[in-house]
């Protein structure tokens, strides 16, 4: 299910009432797809997942958003929505994407982010905030992690490695306690 | 941003079902923004996309040689990133240029009459036709001058990006609203590079200066006002590149200091004669020989 807080306007209108109706279960259904590069998390919990509606006339539309630019999963989202819908009796499924308001670490769900740690990546904080004026320039190694914990030892002595990993959302980091590398999700 | 059902790329996915997979804006609200003549704001649209796909490629040019397996992946990451952004930016331009006064849209003979499209543009032009600035196309010497040549394109970058996210176009609004994000990590990363190079061993610290002195006389193209970037940014539509100059001086002359680096902030912009202009270096043909390689010997190809 789609969480009000991301439905609600967001995009700039009110979300559709869910419930017994076929908007309802067309949530379930795309709510409950897997994203494609971070498989232990469906597209609702990574917060991609904007609106879903059934039109008026028939048909459903879903509404997702990228996490990065570049993203390559979102022509894989846009194919495994359509595909899941098509399968579970819908007709008409029309796949939109919105690039604003752009999405931000914040939207990954409470299960979401227990999900991450399970799986080893440890979950983002809070995404900045940007005061007025230019972007500020961080220089030198970012700010050792306070209170990011290591998801294999729970120590929170970690560093990060690189700011850049094995996908455009995730950061190398390495524990100190236990001496292991662990990903680490980027806020942006 | 509200989104209408009425746009054109509806109108296309749904009579052919699944073209709209391949666009990157399939979906995406194309209104143009009024008082901006959409010939401008096509030609802006390839001025940054061709930004993004040029340095991209170039920073792709260091997989397999960069100095460490995670240095390695940070570029393809960031290349990756730039691709994402030319990949809209492109199509942007393609979609204002198809859609203003292009009589042969959507049928046949308008394909074979030369509709755009972002693998058209990115892989059919030529050197004469990109609009990328020249900075971004000059050949990288070492990995010290890749990564001063990438702190001041990202700090260039990211201010410009900055002042498009409040553009009166809605694509260029949320295409730069979330580049700002990207860029910011692209530029601390190459300003840690150049702290750790600059401040490093002796030759590192030669090195580094010696990038940084090939580099930054370059920097002042980026500063010059191309007469559609004037007329955009009048039109709130584009971001001014010369009211970057002074976020831009201010970074670098903070990382040179950081990194022990004798400094010269950027002159004087040129008066034209810029890559905005067509006006290239002969490295362009060599980077889009090698970019466009496949797409030209099969030409049938799809992906
Ligand atoms: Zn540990």
């Amino acid at each position: 299910m789609v969480t009000g807080r991301r439905s609600s306007g967001q995009a700039g209108r009110p979300a559709a009432p869910a419930g017994e109706t076929a908007t309802g279960r067309a949530r379930e259904v795309a709510a409950s797809v897997a994203d494609p590069e971070l498989p232990m998390l469906t597209l609702a919990d990574l917060g991609v997942l904007r609106d879903v509606r059934e039109e008026p006339g028939g048909g459903v539309t879903v509404t997702i958003t990228p996490t990065y630019t570049g993203c390559p999963a979102v022509e894989a989202m846009r194919d495994d929505l359509r595909a899941r819908l098509l399968r579970e009796g819908f007709t008409g499924v029309e796949v939109r994407v919105v690039l604003d308001p752009p999405w931000t670490s914040d939207w990954i769900s409470a299960s979401g982010r227990r999900k991450l740690e399970a799986a080893g990546v440890a979950p983002p904080g809070p995404a900045p905030r940007r005061a007025p004026g230019p972007v500020p320039l961080t220089l030198g190694p970012r700010p050792p992690g306070r209170g990011v914990r290591c998801p294999r030892c729970g120590s929170g002595d970690t560093a990060e490695l690189s700011p850049f990993g094995a996908t455009a959302c995730k950061a190398l980091w390495r524990c100190r306690a236990c001496a292991e590398p662990f990903e680490r999700f980027k806020e942006i | 941003m509200s989104h209408t059902s009425d746009n054109a790329l509806h109108a296309i996915i749904e009579a052919t079902g699944d073209l709209g997979f391949r666009d990157p804006l399939a979906g995406v609200d194309s209104r143009l923004p009024e008082g901006a003549a959409p010939a401008d704001l096509a030609a802006y649209c390839l001025m940054l996309g061709d930004d993004a796909l040029v340095m991209s490629h170039r920073l792709q040019q260091w997989c397999t040689r960069a100095p460490e397996l995670e240095e390695e992946v940070a570029l393809a990451n960031i290349a990756l990133d730039l691709l994402g952004q030319a990949r809209l930016l492109l199509s942007r331009a393609a979609q204002i240029r198809n859609g203003a006064g292009d009589a042969g849209r959507g049928t046949a003979e308008g394909a074979a009459a030369g509709r755009w499209d972002e693998d058209r543009l990115a892989f059919f032009r030529d050197a004469a036709g990109f609009r990328n600035v020249r900075f971004a196309e000059a050949p990288h010497d070492d990995f010290a001058h890749a990564m001063v040549r990438l702190l001041v394109f990202s700090a260039w970058r990211l201010a410009l990006l900055d002042r498009l996210s409040s553009s009166r176009d809605p694509v260029l609004a949320a295409v730069a609203a979330k580049g700002v994000k990207e860029v910011a990590y692209h530029r601390d990363h190459a300003a840690g590079w150049t702290v750790r190079l600059g401040d490093g061993t002796e030759l590192s610290h030669l090195r580094a200066q010696r990038a940084w002195d090939a580099v930054l006389p370059e920097a002042a193209e980026l500063l010059h006002v191309h007469e559609v970037e004037g007329r955009l940014a009048a039109a709130g539509v584009a971001a001014d590149p010369s009211t970057a100059r002074g976020e831009l001086e201010d970074v670098l002359a903070r990382v040179a200091e950081a990194a022990t680096l004798r400094h010269r902030p950027p002159g004087r912009a040129p008066d034209g004669g810029t890559g905005r202009y067509g006006v290239h270096t002969p490295e362009l043909d060599s980077l889009l020989a090698e970019l466009q390689e496949v797409a030209r010997a099969h030409p049938e190809a799809t992906w």
